[in-house]
């Protein structure tokens, strides 16, 4: 049952009479407005509403989340249903509101990437990533950072993006039902943080980017390990192909579903994925290049529909991408340092600690103290596997951040999900928040 | 404006820009680490993101966020004949055509912490003004739903003012009267 149908039979919804007009008619902004981002109402309201006035018989309100194993974590979802169909869906997040931006008021900047790296947990890289762009924006020293430390960067990244979209094509198996896929998108994902563990020393929350370069270089047989790693994913990505791209049933629960427009995209600020899935070639790295992007070759993957499926076959083509840019980035990696010798920002190595006092006085005021940032502000931005995740920092002066604002590519892109839903059926309800592929440390922070 | 076309182009911002030479839409503009910062009065903000969406093709809002400069003591970096205010909304749009953004950072004062909706321009600063709202206190005159989205509904209080306590929670079992 279309919109249009729902409105021409004269049905109330919950809310009260919705007046709306036909979808041809009506250009985007006044599309939007009329069907509104949300569900209007407080959740009190709704609560109230539930079980009485006239519609009771044509609509439903139900909860969908916050534990339901397909809202990927703690999302809770309001949805007004007219038998199967969805009328108006209503995101509601914060249960996992840890108030990180508070916290890194507290953190010096060195701190600074132990907190980020929580956020986005399927990719803490690319917080740590933003957060140093920044402070080195702020300190001035964005162009002396050493090209070797600025390449392991773009390394780590491009395998951290592997492991995220890993990550998604497992949960979206499970989602849809193709179980099999939790269990092999699981395993290359842990072949992927294996090799993040031997460099990082940890699978997760790696705290390896910081102000300044990397913590340390990368260890004897890393080439060997993410050699390992990439040779063996084309096979496994063909294998993927097999059991879900090609596959009907798959296809037939994927396609034509959830779709949004590109100028419902814009307006609602959607990136990454989601916005390429409309077909507007939009990535950082490759439009806005931070870090040496511009050097390597590699492909923007677009779709055309906007549909829960372009967004599974670009996530799974940009795991091809970043295997083409990791094998480029080990032909190209540079020797030298692995961060910036300026002494106000870079500890002393460990070896001199233990001949020298002034070595030992200077690491330990530089991790207790910190260092001091010249007062201003400043918003740098990467492509993270999820879209524009930005950094916007402003600095008093002091060793700390006076106000620290991560943009979340989650937070923003989870406002697409009640045009996605909006006329669909309820089963279809669980592949749009998983096409979206919201990770909600990054929502609520 | 005469001066508009002398600032719309590519070309990355000057290092030291005189404050009040140049002004954009009416707005102050300045330079912050090669990005460009407008500084519009509260009342033109939505007037000069439309003016920005539909003319110079900053198409996509990508963040508004807020920050309460209680305490700052710094300089501040604002231009001539900007009044500095205790709260700064700040917005930042991305034009895909010139590959550029550019940030508006707004004064609003505390007596009155409040500044027009972007919602009518660009329907996803929703859930973002929603989060400045919560988090700040700053209202947003004409947005559809202005509820607290991060913080539980029945909170009282916005956390990341600076006067806003931090770790008062207290410890139930440390020197409590009634514990038993």
């Amino acid at each position: 049952m279309s919109i249009l149908d729902h409105r021409s039979s004269g049905i109330e919804t919950s809310e009260g009479a919705q007046e709306m007009t036909d979808r041809t008619s009506a250009n985007a902004a006044e599309l939007l407005r009329e069907l509104g981002a949300t569900l209007r109402m407080s959740e009190a309201e709704a609560q109230d509403l539930v079980g009485e006035g006239p519609s009771e018989d044509q609509t439903m309100i139900i909860n969908m989340g916050p534990q339901h194993p397909s809202t990927h974590g703690v999302l809770r979802l309001m949805l007004e249903l007219e038998g199967e169909t969805v009328l108006r869906t209503k995101p509601i997040v914060g249960y996992l509101h840890t108030g990180m931006e508070k916290t890194g008021e507290d953190l010096t900047y060195l701190q600074g990437p132990t907190n980020v790296t929580r956020m986005d947990y399927a990719a803490p890289l690319f917080n740590e990533l933003v957060f140093s762009l920044t402070t080195e924006k702020l300190l001035g020293i964005d162009e002396d950072i050493p090209a070797r430390a600025q390449w392991i960067r773009m390394l780590l990244t491009e395998i951290n993006r592997i492991t995220s979209n890993l990550l998604f094509l497992a949960t979206n198996g499970m989602d849809i039902g193709a179980v099999s896929m939790m269990l092999y998108g699981w395993r290359d994902r842990e072949e992927g943080l294996r090799v993040l563990e031997m460099i990082t020393g940890l699978r997760m929350n790696h705290n390896y980017i910081r102000p300044g370069g990397v913590a340390a270089d990368l260890p004897d047989g890393w080439r060997e390990a993410v050699l390992t790693f990439i040779d063996a994913l084309p096979a496994s990505l063909d294998e993927y192909d097999v059991l879900l791209t090609g596959q009907p049933i798959y296809r037939e629960r994927l396609q034509g579903v959830g779709v949004i427009t590109a100028t419902e995209a814009i307006a609602l600020g959607a990136t990454g994925p989601i916005l390429r899935s409309t077909g507007v070639p939009w990535d950082l790295r490759r439009d806005m290049p931070y870090l040496f992007y511009e050097q390597l070759d590699f492909d923007v993957v677009v779709g055309t529909y906007g549909d829960c499926f372009d967004r599974y076959a670009i996530r799974i083509n940009e795991i091809r991408e970043s295997i083409k840019i990791i094998r480029q980035i080990l032909d190209l990696l540079p020797p030298g340092d692995y961060r910036i010798q300026d002494k106000k920002v870079t500890p002393p190595p460990r070896a001199r600690i233990d001949e020298s006092m002034e070595a030992l006085i200077h690491h330990f005021k530089l991790f207790t103290e910190g260092f001091k940032v010249p007062a201003g502000e400043a918003y740098m931005a990467v492509e993270s596997p999820r879209g524009e995740l930005g950094c916007y920092i402003v600095s008093d002066g002091s060793a700390k951040p006076f106000r620290m604002h991560i943009r979340g590519p989650s937070f923003v892109n989870l406002q697409t999900l009640p045009h996605m839903m909006r006329g669909g059926l309820i089963a279809d309800a669980v592949a749009v928040i998983s096409s979206v592929d919201p990770i909600m440390g990054e929502v609520d922070r | 404006m005469a001066d508009d076309t002398a600032i719309v182009d590519d070309a990355p911002a000057e290092d030291a820009p005189a404050p009040e030479a140049e002004l954009f839409h009416g707005a102050p503009v300045t330079a912050s680490h090669d990005q460009r910062v407008l500084h519009p009065d509260r009342a033109d903000l939505a007037s000069i993101v439309r003016t920005l969406r539909d003319d110079d093709g900053y198409n996509m809002c990508l963040d508004v966020t807020g920050v309460d400069y209680l305490g700052y003591e710094a300089d501040r970096g604002l231009p001539d004949g900007v009044a500095p205010e205790r709260f700064e909304v700040v917005v930042t749009l991305m034009s895909h055509t010139r590959r550029h953004r550019v940030r508006l950072r707004t004064q609003v004062p505390e007596a009155d912490a409040a500044v027009p909706s972007l919602f009518d321009v660009h329907p996803g600063t929703e859930a973002m003004e929603r989060e400045v709202f919560d988090l700040l206190g700053i209202a947003f005159d004409g947005h559809p739903d202005l509820t607290r989205i991060l913080m539980p509904e029945d909170w009282v209080g916005h956390p990341l003012r600076k006067d806003e306590a931090i770790g008062r929670i207290p410890v139930q079992f440390k020197g409590s009267q009634d514990a038993r």
